[in-house]
């Protein structure tokens, strides 16, 4: 029952996080939930398909479709999350500006709020399909202490939706001017994040070079396994065993976004 | 400056990408099955400085998700399918293995020479 939850709980814990930054991230924007309704949906709908073609999938790519499937689906997070950051920072001020009137900016708004609700798609889609392909197993019977283990998977979706809750609601607590700094950055850093992973199953598959298998291995200090290391995993982008690949990513994703929203800040703010 | 600099980051990440990776021909495939939430060989032998193809048959009813933290291999066998990993050139030595859906049955080291 133990391992079930702890299983089901990195799943969702994983996909809350994207969430919670995201609904952070776009608070004042109108039609929000909407817009994250629809992510949620549309997550959990494209998490059941995945799970009933994982079959096809694995099949696909001469054996390696899962990996170019995360890979691309992982990319495009990451090109959402980037264009949300510059986005935002050529009319996050304006939109602070005018919060509480209908001023144009903020109703040209849903643009980036739109990417995200794709974020949060893939983000569901990804963690869900794992969830529902243990699920099922379980549910399908053979399990000794399959009803234990099934009831163990449901307190896993509740433990990992409260402690994404708990984030989300932290950062609600910061002032409007600091979240918006805050969820910028960490944006950032989920892009990067997002970015080496990709690169990782790119490697798996052997379509892109390792360039060097592990550059450093922490996992004796902090596996990215453990709680700990999925929540910086996640939000920052923390590998125990990186591959040079992965390194660079990370790198590379990180100083395009911060280079993209620096030089639409330093333009004067017409618009 | 800063757009010449996005240009080369933007140049190297495109470099970086695009590299074929260098294809072996033929490579060497060991197979490894799950039965029973089990491994049918708990202890895989495997040869040391050679890269190969594990492929992991999944002969139960409902999926499992092979893993291996120290081989960085980690991925969903769906029922009654097989996967591929790319495995190595391994340095010889004992890598753990495991099912993480039946964590407590499907166990194994991989040992390389």
């Amino acid at each position: 029952m133990l391992a079930a939850l702890v299983i089901v709980f990195r799943e969702v814990l994983e996909a809350g996080l994207v969430v919670g930054i995201v609904l952070a991230a776009t608070r004042g924007i109108p039609r929000q939930k909407l817009l994250i309704g629809a992510g949620l949906v549309a997550g959990l709908a494209g998490a059941a398909l995945v799970a009933v073609f994982a079959g096809a999938i694995a099949d696909a790519a001469a054996g390696f479709g899962q990996e170019l499937f995360n890979a691309a689906v992982l990319l495009i997070a990451v090109v959402m999350l980037a264009w949300h950051n510059v986005w935002m920072n050529r009319h996050g001020r304006e939109l602070a500006a005018d919060l509480g009137r209908a001023g144009s900016a903020i109703v040209a708004g849903e643009k980036p709020a739109w990417a995200l609700s794709v974020v949060i798609a893939i983000a569901v889609l990804r963690e869900g399909a794992e969830v529902v392909l243990f699920l099922y197993g379980i549910a399908a019977g053979g399990e000794t202490d399959g009803a234990q283990m099934l009831t163990g998977g449901l307190a896993g979706v509740v433990a990992g939706g409260v402690l994404s809750a708990a984030m989300y609601l932290g950062l609600l607590r910061l002032p409007m001017k600091l979240l918006f700094g805050v969820t910028t950055a960490l944006i950032a850093l989920l892009a990067a994040g997002m970015a080496a992973q990709a690169a990782g199953y790119l490697i798996a598959a052997d379509v892109a070079p390792s360039l060097g298998d592990t550059l450093w291995d922490t996992s004796h200090i902090l596996s990215d396994h453990s709680m700990a290391g999925i929540v910086l995993r996640t939000l920052v982008g923390y590998i125990d065993r990186p591959a040079g690949l992965q390194v660079a990513a990370w790198v590379l994703t990180l100083g395009i976004i911060v280079l993209l929203t620096g030089a639409n800040s330093s333009k004067p703010q017409t618009a | 400056m800063r757009r010449i600099l996005l240009a080369a980051l933007l140049a190297v990440s495109a470099a970086v990408f695009l590299i074929p990776a260098a294809q072996a021909d033929e490579p060497l495939i060991i197979t490894l099955s799950i039965k029973d939430n089990r491994f049918d060989q708990p202890r895989l032998e495997v040869p040391a400085g050679k890269k190969f193809v594990l492929l992991v048959r999944n002969l139960d009813g409902k999926a499992e998700e092979f893993e291996s933290r120290s081989l960085k291999l980690e991925k969903i066998v769906p029922a009654g399918k097989e996967v591929k990993f790319n495995v190595g050139p391994l340095k010889a030595g004992e890598y753990s293995f495991f099912g993480e859906y039946h964590e407590k049955t499907a166990q194994g080291v991989m040992v390389a020479k």
